[in-house]
């Protein structure tokens, strides 16, 4: 057991480049259902530790300080939005579980219903040692 | 709660909660029943006194709620279900179900983290906030993990029957390596902010020990208990003053805890006596000879390499041979374990801890570039912050007396 963090971020997906604010209402709504969906279903699984989706890079501020001064605080960074953290989903579970789950929200659906192929980065949190002298 | 009061109502918890769970047949109402009366002996112990007979007040307490609940509106269907399982209204019987406790929370049907929650909620008395707290998860993902661990338990068609002599002992074998991982947890991870996790290595020694207690005779629950005194004898001395991690090699030996040591020894060797040597009792025999060495230099590792021989053949684990090739080269020199680190690999593939065995062999041969580069290697693999900072430490060490 150990904690996963699966990454999501903006941008185009395998088989979706038209950005969801363009998608036709009934498949928005398709969409969020799917991700209630997965929420709820990794809350009765005892595997949900937090789920958030940030808010767009429009609010996106940068702060870069060289611990002399006022720290430089910039809007931002919009020109690379798409590389940009979108969400993320935190489990307590196993690799095999965490890999399972973010090929769940990968393919999330799109317009149509057909499943996105959006790219979801899994990183797992640093824990404990594990026993050494078994 | 008086500390007393609380430790006493912590030891009745499971036994009270077995006999109820027994009787009815229903692990989840059980449950409910046994908070209460223990709600209850709360509120009126303090102030009245402890009864002369606290198990027994207790489980007529829980009964009372059990059969409040059943009747309710609320419980119509789980009466439903319960009625066919219930037995006979009777005496309660002035049995200890611990034991049978265990088995049901130790069930083949769950994960082992279902099986660890239910285990330290229902048999250790944790609270299910104490349970999210140990293993930093929010309490309502643990509450939602402990409820399905019950309803697959339930599912599987546990009626709290006793597992019959065939499947007991495969069960047995399960409550071992649940209590082995909730000392693990609680044993790794005794870190910083993590402090209040060593509380489980404490539980997991109580499930133990309860669990000799009702099978003196069985080699294999004694030798767990042993491993576990063993390895718990070296915590003090196993961290720095900042939380980082001190190798065996130079743990301050004084602190390590002598009654520890003498218990779990003089617990393996009445284990061994008695035959039948299980792979519990091999690694408490290598924990042993490790506690047994004044200075890291008198340790006997022939000894120990001939146990990681036999523990290889016992469990086919290749983080066993991992270890065994530690052995080879302190009994054999750098280069044999260096090879024998080479045959494993395979088995191992990307493993942070063939990178950190190969930088200690060739540290060890002299040969500080490739030690470096192998503490680098490790470093970038482990999961574990103190580890990765250990390994760090390690590389940057050497990497400077090099210049």
């Amino acid at each position: 057991m150990a904690k996963f963090l699966l990454l999501m971020n903006y941008g185009a997906t395998a088989n979706c480049d038209v950005p969801m604010e363009q998608w036709a209402p009934e498949d928005v709504k398709a969409h969020i259902d799917f991700q209630h969906e997965l929420g709820r279903e990794l809350t009765d699984n005892g595997e949900l530790v937090d789920a958030q989706g940030l808010s767009g890079p429009e609010l996106a501020k940068s702060v870069v300080s060289t611990g002399q001064g006022a720290p430089v605080v910039t809007d931002g960074p919009f020109p690379e939005s798409k590389e940009l953290l979108a969400g993320y989903w935190l489990v307590d579970t196993t690799l095999d579980r965490a890999l399972e789950i973010a090929a769940a929200a990968s393919a999330a659906p799109g317009p149509g219903g057909a499943p996105l192929g959006q790219r979801i980065e899994v990183r797992e949190v640093m824990g404990a040692p594990a026993a050494t002298d078994l | 709660m008086s500390g007393p009061v609380e430790g006493l109502l912590r030891d009745l918890a499971p036994q009270v909660l077995g006999v109820v769970v027994r009787r009815f047949g229903d692990f989840a109402l059980g449950e409910d029943a046994v908070q209460e009366a223990l709600l209850a002996a709360a509120v009126h112990w303090p102030r009245d006194g402890v009864p002369a007979n606290p198990r027994g007040w207790l489980v007529q307490v829980a009964v009372r709620k059990a059969t409040d609940l059943l009747r309710s509106e609320a419980a119509r269907r789980r009466r439903e279900d319960a009625v066919a399982l219930e037995p006979p209204p009777g005496e309660v019987p002035a049995r200890d179900d611990t034991l049978l406790l265990l088995l049901l929370c130790c069930h083949p049907a769950l994960t082992p983290a279902s099986a660890i929650a239910l285990t330290l909620r229902a048999v250790g008395g944790l609270t299910t906030a104490e349970v999210a707290n140990a293993f930093l998860v929010p309490e309502a993902t643990m509450a939602q993990r402990i409820s399905r661990a019950k309803q697959t338990v339930k599912k599987a068609g546990s009626a709290f029957a006793a597992p019959g002599p065939d499947e007991r002992a495969g069960r047995l074998r399960s409550v071992l390596h649940v209590l082995y991982l909730i000392f693990n947890e609680g044993y790794t991870s005794s870190v910083g902010g993590e402090l209040h996790r060593t509380e489980l290595s404490g539980e997991a020694i109580r499930l133990a020990r309860a669990v000799h207690a009702r099978l003196p005779a069985d080699g294999e629950v004694a030798g767990l208990l042993a491993l576990m005194l063993l390895t718990d004898a070296r915590r003090a001395a196993r961290t720095g003053p900042d939380g980082e991690l001190v190798p065996l090699a130079e743990q301050d030996r004084a602190l390590w805890d002598g009654a520890l040591i003498t218990e779990g020894v003089d617990l393996l060797l009445a284990a061994v006596a008695r035959g039948a040597v299980g792979e519990y009792q091999v690694q408490a025999s290598i924990a042993a000879l490790h506690d047994d060495a004044l200075r890291a230099e008198d340790t006997d590792w022939p000894q120990i390499l001939a146990m990681y021989g036999l523990l290889e053949r016992m469990t086919d684990n290749p983080v066993v041979s991992l270890n065994r090739a530690v052995a080879v080269a302190m009994v054999h020199g750098p280069a044999a374990g260096l090879e024998l680190v080479d045959r494993v690999e395979p088995r191992l593939p990307g493993h942070h801890r063939v990178a950190a065995v190969r930088a200690h062999l060739h540290e060890r041969a002299g040969d500080a570039d490739r030690a470096v580069e192998h503490y680098r290697a490790a470093a970038a693999r482990t999961t574990s912050t103190p580890e990765r900072r250990y390994l760090l430490a390690r590389a940057s060490r050497l990497a400077r007396a090099e210049r």
